[in-house]
């Protein structure tokens, strides 16, 4: 594995609230073709993990590097623009727009042109078809002109997938896409999944453990704020020390 | 190209159509009333950019009409003759500037301290005016000399005065909407639906709201000036939060969130105002009016949730409704 594959990395990451530690020291690294899941409790400290390696929480210590550069100290939006896309637990959708204009938007960032105030927006030439091909990619393509509200759920969970596609990142930040999922819409989800992680790296934080191991080429364990282990799917799958502060529970 | 005529495109062209052959067959006081009116719906569709358009509820618009007056007042007398080439832009600018200065500040915060922080702004504006002799105190400042367009378009005359009014009030309009359908209109209405989603998508959302921000306060500019030049007369009470709450009141009650809704809004207000301020119909209690408008807004607020633009909506919907109602009901009892 060599240091160029590293699309994503996370060095002694450290969260405080004032006496309680969300997130101790925790390091990773995503690799471009890799799917690396974050599995752990409630409380674990995944949602804090990926609001820090986003760039929505600052850490209190600790190192984030995307694409090679150090990017600790940028905002959300900068980190977007060069390339970490996100996609979150609960459905973070515009639900007023169509499914198109929801994913043109967000291909906008971009390509933002402010400037050009006299063109129409729905005639850009950039974010539109950059638009359809995510929408394609997530399984949207028939329902483009829906308004995204009306969607069932599984729907704007692909929804969810399609918007962070369509500003073309290298790395993926995957919250519990499956959330609220039935078993078909779960198939087609993890399907997207395995054929996203050619060209991405993706950090998946999931619950549904048949699932993760499916489709997770690393585990990652979480446990209060810590790693207990990481590695190859099958080796968490026989760690007594996994089994006993985690899969053993279920 | 195939040019079809959304209903909504329809009622505006009309509304204008009707604006512009209305000094035919109306008296000088209905042109001084509707050129009157024309100049808070420009001021009315500056606010809709921040409320309807990016989701900013700004209570301190007025700060910005004000200024906008103020300066040409102020800039006039430099000259005899002033020339709305100038005079018109140096008034947007003045407000524009200040919008830039409160937006800057204010937009670091959110929700209702965003509210709080555009009021306190605006009432400090107010004071400088108010209590200091750079604008003439309480009593107001006379405009000197009207300002001309050119050599034959002389605002002093109502009917010339009223077209430009007109012609500004269309020409923003237009920019609005040409604006609302750009990408950074788009980015703004995104901003207003969900602004997490923008920024993870990589928007870097202060700058969009603050270029919204100050586009609004230079429109409510445009408006000072339209006033300013209309009445003659500018006083501290332009800057009033009442003045800003009263246009807040004009797009809720057209509708937020539509442009033409701003332009109901306006007209609907100053209607109503002009209604309960009647002693044909009220008598005595026409000293009162603040109470009868203040009750019909209530009303209008609870009956018209969307708004006058959101009636033929609400009625097909209960129409719809009702006849679904039915249907179900006749299948159950056949």
């Amino acid at each position: 594995m060599s240091s160029a594959d590293v699309l994503l990395r996370g060095h002694e990451l450290t969260r405080r609230w004032g006496g309680l530690v969300a997130l101790n020291k925790v390091s990773l690294a995503l690799e471009r073709g890799t799917l690396h899941a974050v599995i752990g409790t409630n409380g674990a400290g995944k949602s804090t993990l990926i609001n820090i390696l986003a760039g929505e929480v600052p850490p209190s210590d600790g190192l984030v590097e995307l694409l090679g550069q150090d990017v600790t100290a940028w905002s959300q939006p900068r980190r977007a623009r060069a390339g970490l896309g996100r996609s979150y637990q609960r459905n973070t959708i515009f639900p007023t727009f169509s499914v198109l204009e929801n994913c043109r938007l967000a291909a906008q960032a971009r390509t933002p042109k402010p400037w050009h105030w006299w063109q129409s927006a729905a005639h850009c030439a950039a974010s539109v078809p950059a638009a359809e091909e995510a929408a394609t990619r997530a399984g949207l393509q028939a329902l483009l002109g829906r308004t995204a509200g009306v969607l069932s759920h599984g729907q704007k969970r692909q929804l969810e997938i399609a918007m962070c596609l369509a500003t073309a990142p290298e790395v993926l930040l995957l919250d519990e896409p499956l959330a609220g999922m039935g078993a078909e819409e779960t198939e087609r989800m993890l399907a997207l999944l395995t054929s996203l992680k050619a060209r991405h790296a993706i950090l998946l934080v999931e619950h549904d453990m048949d699932a993760v191991f499916r489709v997770a080429d690393r585990i990652t364990v979480m446990v209060n704020g810590a790693v207990i282990a990481s590695g190859a799917p099958e080796a968490i799958r026989s760690s007594a020390e996994v089994q006993a502060a985690y899969l053993g529970e279920h | 190209m195939k040019l079809t005529l959304s209903s909504k495109a329809i009622f505006v062209l009309a509304a204008f159509g009707v604006l512009a052959a209305y000094p035919l067959f109306a008296g000088k006081f209905g042109i001084d009333l509707v050129n009157k009116i024309m100049v808070f719906a420009v001021f009315a569709l500056s606010l809709e950019l921040l409320v309807g358009g990016t989701g900013l509820v700004c209570f301190g618009q007025a700060a910005f009409f004000g200024i906008g007056a103020y300066a040409t007042v102020l800039l006039s007398a430099q000259a005899d003759a002033p020339s709305v080439g100038w005079l018109l832009p140096a008034a947007t600018g003045a407000a524009a500037l200040y919008a830039l200065g409160v937006g800057a500040l204010s937009l670091r915060t959110k929700g209702v301290y965003f509210i709080m922080v555009t009021l306190a702004f605006a009432q400090m504006a107010y004071y400088v005016v108010h209590d200091t002799p750079l604008g003439g105190g309480t009593d107001g400042i006379y405009l000197t000399a009207k300002p001309v367009l050119g050599a034959f378009i002389d605002l002093n005359k109502p009917l010339v005065l009223y077209a430009f009014t007109l012609a500004t009030l269309a020409a923003v309009f237009v920019f609005l909407a040409v604006l609302s359908r750009s990408r950074f209109g788009r980015a703004l209405a995104g901003i207003r639906v969900n602004e997490q989603r923008m920024r993870a998508t990589g928007f870097s959302t202060y700058p969009y709201k603050l270029a919204a921000f100050t586009v609004s306060g230079g429109i409510a500019g445009i408006a000072g000036f339209l006033f300013a030049v209309k009445d003659g007369f500018v006083n501290p009470e332009l800057m009033s939060w009442h003045f800003s709450g009263s246009v807040l009141i004009m797009i809720i009650l057209g509708g937020i969130g539509h442009l033409r809704g701003a332009l109901v809004g306006a007209f609907a207000f100053a209607l109503l105002q002009e209604l309960f301020q009647s002693e044909a119909l009220f008598g005595s209690f026409a000293k009162h009016w603040q109470l009868g408008l203040g009750l019909a807004i209530i009303a209008s607020v609870a009956l018209l949730p969307r708004g006058l633009v959101g009636l033929p909506a609400q009625w097909k919907e209960r129409l719809v409704g009702r006849a679904s109602r039915r249907a179900e009901t006749a299948e159950v009892n056949p």
